[in-house]
């Protein structure tokens, strides 16, 4: 038996004694088990995913499991990579989870949480080794349905939790129905519904049905990543799902819409029009500036980092339309260089933000509070947190040494060198591209500083912040991993390189290497651009080292702690003066003020006696998402209205009703005699 | 790694280093003598950082490891710049480690860094000029890097040294439209950048106009004397890189111990002549009100964004 069914097959074994166990067991141990199983499961998919990117692949064909269909697995590069983000995630919010159950948090410690996180985690694993379009669609409809109840666990904590469980169970089916039909439409055209027949019958589809089939999956997979303007049910879902969720949501589930616009789109159609990369791409760079402006106004910390995976998964969009582009363009290097781009992205993605999630449910647990305005000073309460979360904002900032900047960097160059691929799309789309990156990289940077300095430092502005407490020792180990993970893909990205040259000649768009990574540093293999993480690390430390010390050599008195701030000589200012996260955004709202269109309300009440007296003035603002505002609402407003009006057609006579299916009948044999 | 390559850089880093505060001492003089002054001489900022560097050096109560470490961070940022950009030599060891989008969020870095000594004291100004430093900077990062990509596609590479050949082995480049778009772009978030006049008055203790003191207001001894001298460093590596790019002569391309010295002493020169003139200019500039700097900031977008359209379409790809 292969090594990698091993540890697929241990995976699922491990999710559903975890499942067992979190339904079975009392609720003293009942954490220990489930998470125990659930950390089984990652270590199962990492082991899968890690072998898969060293080379081996598997497949395998059950045709008695499902009837009809049967289910077929197979794992090659590009799912292994998927697999092992998705493992390593699995494995540090498994170990963190359990800490977090522990306390006796309520019903995250519930039979139904704890039975659902391992096969939610499983699902997670395995739907990047389904190899036939039933599998897929099982697999993906057992993760969105885990993942929803999962979103619910706190539903009677807060009533929002119903709210964003009813978004995200209709947008996760509409799309999932975008995605029945067009891989149905797809199979039927190809002759066969495993991948192996969709990718030799994919030349039989006429080019309007391939792109037909394009447009509905990528719809599909673009709402699961949460790309604008298919992301409403993300910034809903995911803060109000337990901590540990929202970390295995977002930072391994939405990575699968990658995987399967990179897998449909390259692997089972063969690359495809011009079109269909510029409708990828343009999504993606909508998705990054869109997400991360929100970002930078979101005042609830869980709701920043999702709008931050927002921006993320852009920007890997960005990268796949762009290798799309290349493609199409006849550049296969080129076009390597930008999909390896984007998956590293993936992975880099994944470990600050499920780093991210963690310490800001820490900050939660600590606190019971997710709101920045009324958090702050928590660096010295919760010091291992805040520094913690300071290494995840580092990745998000998309500056060195963190390690989203290692994959950003390659971003650019694949589109810097793009300008190499003739035709005025590139010409115009480039340079546009670019600056979104740009633009998306420096909100990144203020909305972090911001979560970081309003939310971390400073003084503590509400009495919950004062009396927080540093989590567990298990939460925080379970963060230690993926710190560690941060800091080795900052560090050493080179060690990927030949693991994503694999995942991209697996998605049969080039085999060129497009970079090595032998040194410890990432080189593109055809021009002169490096960067040496390890070298900028190491001049960075020699330096602050080299400036420490000069500046001590100077020193002829103690440094003085404690002393009262000068704060322009007004005295001791109190934490209510300090800025919080909303004033700290005011000047960029503003700058922005024609794309976001804030909402405010002065309200004044004046004396009775006299309208020159003011009795109260009562200043509101409100920054509502504004695709969400002008693409949703009239939507939902018009089946509403729609709702009411055909409550009249239910009248309560059984006549009616028979005739209603006499109707039926007819219209439906007119259908039928017409197509025929 | 040449002998050569190692002198090289630390003979421009040492510099850079010695001579960033004798520029502000120049600029400071210059602006001085335009206004009827006698000014304080050239010497000045180091005599400020020796005074500095012997007072007692204090944290305030509440601030933590961001505010202590947040001056070292900038100075550090500012010194690897120096060290990765080809100002005297392109065969130096550091130029290869890193290209031009490194030199640029190295710069963020201390941006970074200092916003977050900002909010860390808790205080309203720091805070406040964190918000402003951010947004500025959040707007100038579009600017800089569609101005790199511009120099970038003649030369095929965003490595700093193959850009600075290129551009000495063939002047036309210099002169194209592409180039000078791009360079009046990156002159303009230059100005943003370093915090200068008409984005930022260095000199400014009002809290209307304060960005950058605004979020410095706390420091005192060696701790303001690095952050200064870090804004100091800032200002001369980002004059010194518009130099290199708009007059890359005189930068030794061979190892040839005159050529290195000549190029030390032509940077020196380029670098005070731009600090002298921006100085100048300044005196005639009034500080534009927070909220029509993006309009500043998307006017250099928009060069920068044509000198890239230029680029591609003159080029002839």
């Amino acid at each position: 038996m292969n090594t990698i069914a091993t540890a697929l097959a241990a995976a699922g074994l491990a999710s559903l004694v975890g499942a067992a166990a979190g339904l079975g067991l009392s609720v003293t141990v009942r954490p220990l088990v489930a998470g125990t199983a659930t950390a089984l499961v990652g270590v199962g998919g990492l082991a899968a995913g890690g072998l898969a990117m060293a080379g081996r692949t598997w497949s395998a064909a059950f045709p008695h499991v499902l009837p009809l269909a049967g289910v077929r697995l197979r794992v090659d590069a590009l799912s292994g990579l998927f697999m092992a983000v998705a493992g390593a995630v699995v494995v540090a919010v498994a170990v963190y989870g359990i800490g977090y159950a522990r306390g006796g948090h309520g019903p995250v410690a519930s039979r139904t949480a704890q039975a659902l996180l391992p096969l939610f985690a499983a699902t997670l694993v395995l739907v990047p080794a389904s190899s036939s379009v039933s599998t897929f669609l099982l697999l993906w409809e057992l993760m969105a349905l885990t993942s929803l109840l999962l979103v619910l666990t706190e539903h009677g904590q807060r009533p929002t939790v119903r709210s964003a469980g009813v978004w995200y169970a209709v947008m996760t089916h509409l799309g999932l129905v975008l995605l029945l039909a067009g891989l149905a439409l797809f199979a039927a055209k190809a002759g066969g519904e495993s991948f192996a027949a969709l990718r030799a019958g994919a030349h039989n589809l006429s080019p309007a049905a391939r792109g037909l089939v394009f447009v509905l999956c990528f719809t599909a997979f673009a709402s699961k990543a949460g790309a604008v303007p298919l992301h409403a049910w993300l910034p809903r879902a995911h803060p109000e799902a337990p901590s540990q969720v929202s970390a295995l949501m977002s930072a391994a589930m939405v990575n699968l819409g990658v995987y399967g616009t990179v897998r449909v789109g390259f692997d089972l159609l063969g690359g495809g029009s011009r079109w269909w990369w510029l409708l990828v791409l343009l999504t993606g760079a909508v998705s990054a500036v869109f997400g991360i402006l929100q970002a930078t106004l979101a005042t609830d910390l869980k709701r920043l980092l999702a709008y931050s995976t927002c921006e993320n998964l852009g920007l890997v969009f960005v990268g796949v339309g762009a290798a799309g582009l290349f493609h199409a363009g006849g550049n296969p290097e080129l076009a390597g260089l930008a999909l390896a781009a984007a998956l590293l992205h993936v992975v880099n993605h994944a470990s600050f933000k499920a780093l991210g999630f963690t310490a800001a449910g820490s900050v939660l647990r600590a606190t019971g509070e997710r709101n920045l305005d009324r958090l702050g000073g928590l660096r010295a309460k919760m010091p291992t947190t805040a520094g913690l979360f300071a290494l995840a904002a580092l990745g998000a900032v998309a500056l060195p040494p963190g390690n989203g900047f290692v994959s950003e960097w390659l971003l650019l160059q694949s589109l810097i060198h793009g300008f190499s691929v003739p035709g005025l799309t590139t010409a115009i789309v480039l340079p546009l591209a670019v600056a979104a990156i740009a633009l998306s990289a420096g909100l990144a940077a203020a909305a972090f500083v911001k979560a970081l300095g309003v939310g971390f430092f400073a003084r503590p502005r509400s009495p919950q912040a004062t009396r927080a407490t540093e989590s567990p020792a298990l939460m925080l180990a379970g963060m230690g991993l993926l710190a560690a993970a941060s800091i080795a893909l900052a560090l050493v990205p080179g060690v990927l390189a030949d693991g994503l040259a694999r995942a991209v000649a697996a998605s049969r768009l080039t085999s060129v290497q497009p970079l090595t990574g032998g040194e410890l540093r990432l080189r593109l293999t055809d021009t002169s651009a490096a960067y040496s993480p390890l070298w900028i690390v190491a001049a960075l430390l020699a330096g602050l080292v080299l400036a420490a010390g000069s500046v001590r050599a100077f020193k002829r008195r103690a440094r003085r702690p404690a002393a009262k701030l000068w704060d322009c000589g007004g005295g001791q200012p109190t934490a209510r003066m300090a800025y919080t996260a909303t004033s700290f955004a005011e000047p960029l709202q503003r700058v922005f003020d024609d794309v976001l269109a804030p909402e405010q309300d002065l309200d004044v009440t004046h004396v009775r006696e006299s309208a020159y007296l003011v009795e109260r003035v009562r200043y509101t603002q409100r920054v509502p998402d504004r695709i969400e505002h002008r693409l949703y609402e009239p939507v939902l407003a018009l089946f509403e209205a729609v709702g009411w009006r055909a409550r009249r057609l239910a009248a309560g006579s059984v006549h009616v009703y028979l005739g209603y299916g006499f109707v039926g009948v007819i219209a439906l044999l007119g259908v039928l005699t017409v197509l025929r | 790694m040449s002998g050569f390559g190692v002198v090289a850089l630390a003979a421009q880093l040492l510099l850079v280093v010695a001579g960033a505060p004798l520029l502000t001492g120049v600029m400071r003089q210059v602006r001085a003598r335009m206004e009827g002054r006698a000014g304080a001489g050239v010497l000045q900022p180091w005599r400020d950082v020796r005074k500095l560097l012997r007072k007692e050096p204090i944290t305030p109560a509440g601030s933590g490891p961001a505010f202590r470490t947040a001056p070292l961070v900038l100075v550090v940022t500012g010194l690897l710049v120096a060290a990765l950009l080809p100002l005297a030599a392109v065969t130096t060891p550091a130029a290869s480690h890193g290209d031009l989008i490194v030199v640029v969020a190295l710069l963020a870095l201390g941006t970074v860094t200092l916003a977050l000594a900002g909010l860390d004291t808790g205080t309203a100004f720091g805070g406040m000029g964190a918000s402003r430093e951010m947004t500025i900077a959040a707007l100038v990062e579009p600017t800089i890097l569609l101005s790199v990509l511009a120099l970038s596609i003649p030369a095929g590479s965003t490595g700093l040294a193959t850009i600075v050949a290129g551009r000495i082995d063939e002047p036309a480049r210099l002169a194209s439209p592409s180039s000078l778009l791009a360079l009046v772009a990156l002159a303009v978030v230059t100005i943003a950048e370093a915090g200068r006049l008409p984005v930022d008055n260095p000199s400014t203790h009002l809290e209307l106009t304060m960005v950058h003191e605004a979020m410095v207001l706390e420091y005192a001894g060696p701790d303001l004397a690095l952050v200064e001298f870090g804004a100091q460093l800032r200002l001369t590596v980002l004059l010194g890189l518009l130099a290199t790019l708009a007059v890359p002569w005189g930068i030794a391309t061979t190892s040839s111990w005159p050529a290195l010295l000549l190029a030390l002493v032509l940077l020196a020169v380029k670098v005070t002549v731009l600090g002298a003139g921006l100085a100048a200019a300044e005196v005639f500039w009034a500080k534009v009100r927070l909220f029509r700097v993006p309009e500043l900031l998307a006017g250099s977008f928009l060069l920068a964004l044509l000198a890239v359209t230029a680029s591609y379409f003159l080029s002839g790809a």
